[in-house]
């Protein structure tokens, strides 16, 4: 199966491995996946408590190319947004911005969730109450 | 010059070496007879290279030429001997042993027969991919008719006791079958000092065309019979009808002819490029060898690279032709149903690589798959949650996973 070229180019070039701290209050992180699955990614956001916009997210992923790609995506599409503009990102749009074949939705899927599971991480630490994910994604 | 991409799935398929092409290319066109046509010199001519041929195939693995049927390649091998024996031996019993490690072409016929009211023991192996003669024994039933196991598996390499168990099975009055796919033409296979009734074998993964293999059917001691399994002319003994593929068995027979001859210094020449490639990636901690290594294929090495995910490893070798143990393509994400029966932790078996190498891999490739193989699993390692959480002493097995 052949890779798009986004998908290579976050591959080999991914933007925003690292780490934060995950004992900050102004950080919220989400490990999400499972190893027997084959794919586990760890998203942390930073968020300015003045204003509520994420200044910084960080990424590592053990996956394939695709579950790579699409955390360092999110990692950039985060950066800059308001916590509540980054829980309207959906899956679908990682799916289309990096030409994600159908066997690969579920990397989308997994960095959505990792999203979704980083801002309730915040929330819960800042005294808020975590946001309920209903949506179905097949 | 190193010529990228460097294949190293050897496992997988061969390439032909250029002295069988030459060997079979007169008769696509000049010698392009039937061998079955005894009536004019275009039939004489196309049996007498299949004749030839068979006397190169039986020669390597130590057989009669009226032992070997040809066949299309050695899933239709598999299937012709357990479907057939179900058959023809149906009043004798209706119980098989086989492996959970075999290749599908012998589980999934084995599934088959299970439905038509066969019943089949699968043996668990140990965590290195053996299996004993211990437990052959205590499986077999009066009613046992056969028993399957392959020579050497596909995705480790591991040898099983394949004399030992063959013995078993001959004082027991059992049939034994084995898949030898992986190791005819690799290691020494002799169907006469192994004790083996029934073999099947390939030829495109010794050097020789896809598209044709052969199953050894014993003529004595005991003389063994599987009922055919497609009708039609009668060839091959009865066993197997249909025209013979004489290009295809012309190159198969050379095939043969040259592992026989030039195996044991194709071999230590591989064996010392193998160790070289597994002792230099082994430098890298956190890795592993999959499999018994004192048994096994002197060509093979599966190895795992914990807390690396094997589809992301192989997309960060994208000039190294390898297979991974993980196919992270479909719903269940399930990896290697081999890997898994060694009882690896879900990380190793995620993280697998096989690498086949073959007579014509050279040192230099052998070098170059050393250092990107080092430099991906590095790389991938600094990206991976899990490596972060290893280093920080964490145990994985204590998280809760959401699984998804």
């Amino acid at each position: 199966m052949a890779y798009s070229e986004k998908v290579i180019d976050h591959y080999n070039n991914p933007r925003n491995i690292g780490t934060l701290d995950k004992n900050s209050k102004q950080v919220g992180t989400g490990l999400v996946g499972a190893p027997e699955c084959g794919d586990v990614m760890r998203l942390q956001i930073e968020v300015d408590d003045a204003t509520g916009i994420i200044k910084d997210a960080k990424f590592k992923t053990f996956g394939c190319g695709s579950a790579i790609a699409s955390s360092s995506l999110a990692t950039e599409w985060l950066k800059g947004k308001s916590v509540d503009d980054a829980l309207k990102i959906d899956n679908m749009d990682i799916v289309e911005e990096l030409a994600l074949p159908p066997v690969k939705i579920h990397c989308s899927v997994l960095a959505e969730d990792a999203i979704k599971s980083a801002i309730n991480d915040y929330r819960i630490k800042n005294g808020l109450a975590p946001i309920e994910d209903n949506k179905k994604h097949y | 010059m190193l010529k990228l991409p460097i294949y190293l799935d050897n496992n997988a398929t061969t390439p032909m070496d250029p002295r069988v092409l030459e060997a079979m290319i007169p008769y696509f066109t000049q010698d392009f007879g039937n061998a079955a046509s005894r009536n004019h010199p275009f039939g004489w001519k196309a049996e007498e290279a299949v004749d030839y041929a068979r006397e190169q195939i039986a020669a390597l693995i130590h057989a009669d030429a009226r032992e070997i049927i040809f066949t299309s390649g050695a899933t239709e091998s598999n299937n012709l001997a357990i479907k057939g024996v179900f058959e023809m031996y149906a009043e004798k019993g209706n119980h098989f042993i086989t492996v959970e490690t075999e290749h599908k072409a012998v589980l999934d016929t084995c599934k088959h027969i299970e439905k038509l009211g066969a019943e089949v023991t699968y043996l668990k192996t140990d965590s290195q991919g053996m299996i004993t003669v211990q437990q052959v024994a205590e499986a077999i039933r009066p009613n046992t008719v056969l028993v399957s196991i392959m020579y050497a598996n596909n995705e480790i390499g591991v040898i099983q006791s394949i004399k030992e168990i063959a013995a078993l099975c001959k004082s027991k009055g059992v049939l034994f079958h084995t898949d030898a796919t992986q190791a005819v033409g690799k290691i020494p296979v002799d169907v006469v000092a192994d004790g083996i009734d029934l073999m099947s074998f390939s030829a495109h993964k010794m050097y020789g065309p896809k598209g044709v293999g052969a199953l050894y059917v014993r003529r004595k001691n005991p003389r063994v019979k599987v009922t055919a399994q497609m009708d039609g002319g009668g060839h091959e003994r009865g066993m197997r009808s249909g025209t013979l593929n004489v290009p295809g068995i012309v190159g198969f027979g050379k095939a043969c002819e040259l592992c026989r001859l030039e195996m044991e210094s194709d071999t230590a020449r591989i064996k010392k490029l193998r160790d070289k490639l597994e002792t230099e990636l082994l430098t890298l901690e956190e890795s592993y060898v999959n499999g018994d290594r004192e048994h096994r294929l002197p060509h093979v090495s599966n190895m795992s690279f914990k807390y690396v995910e094997g589809e992301g490893l192989i997309m960060g070798v994208k000039n190294i032709a390898v297979s991974s143990g993980s196919a992270c393509t479909s719903a269940s994400l399930e990896p290697s149903y081999v890997l898994k029966a060694l009882g690896l932790d879900d990380e190793l078996a995620h993280s697998s690589l096989r690498f086949g190498l073959s007579r014509f891999t050279t040192e230099e490739e052998v070098d170059y798959a050393i250092a990107h193989v080092k430099e991906a699993v590095l790389k991938l390692r600094e990206m991976s949650p899990l490596w972060e959480m290893f280093k920080e002493g964490i145990d994985l097995k204590t998280i809760v996973w959401s699984e998804h």
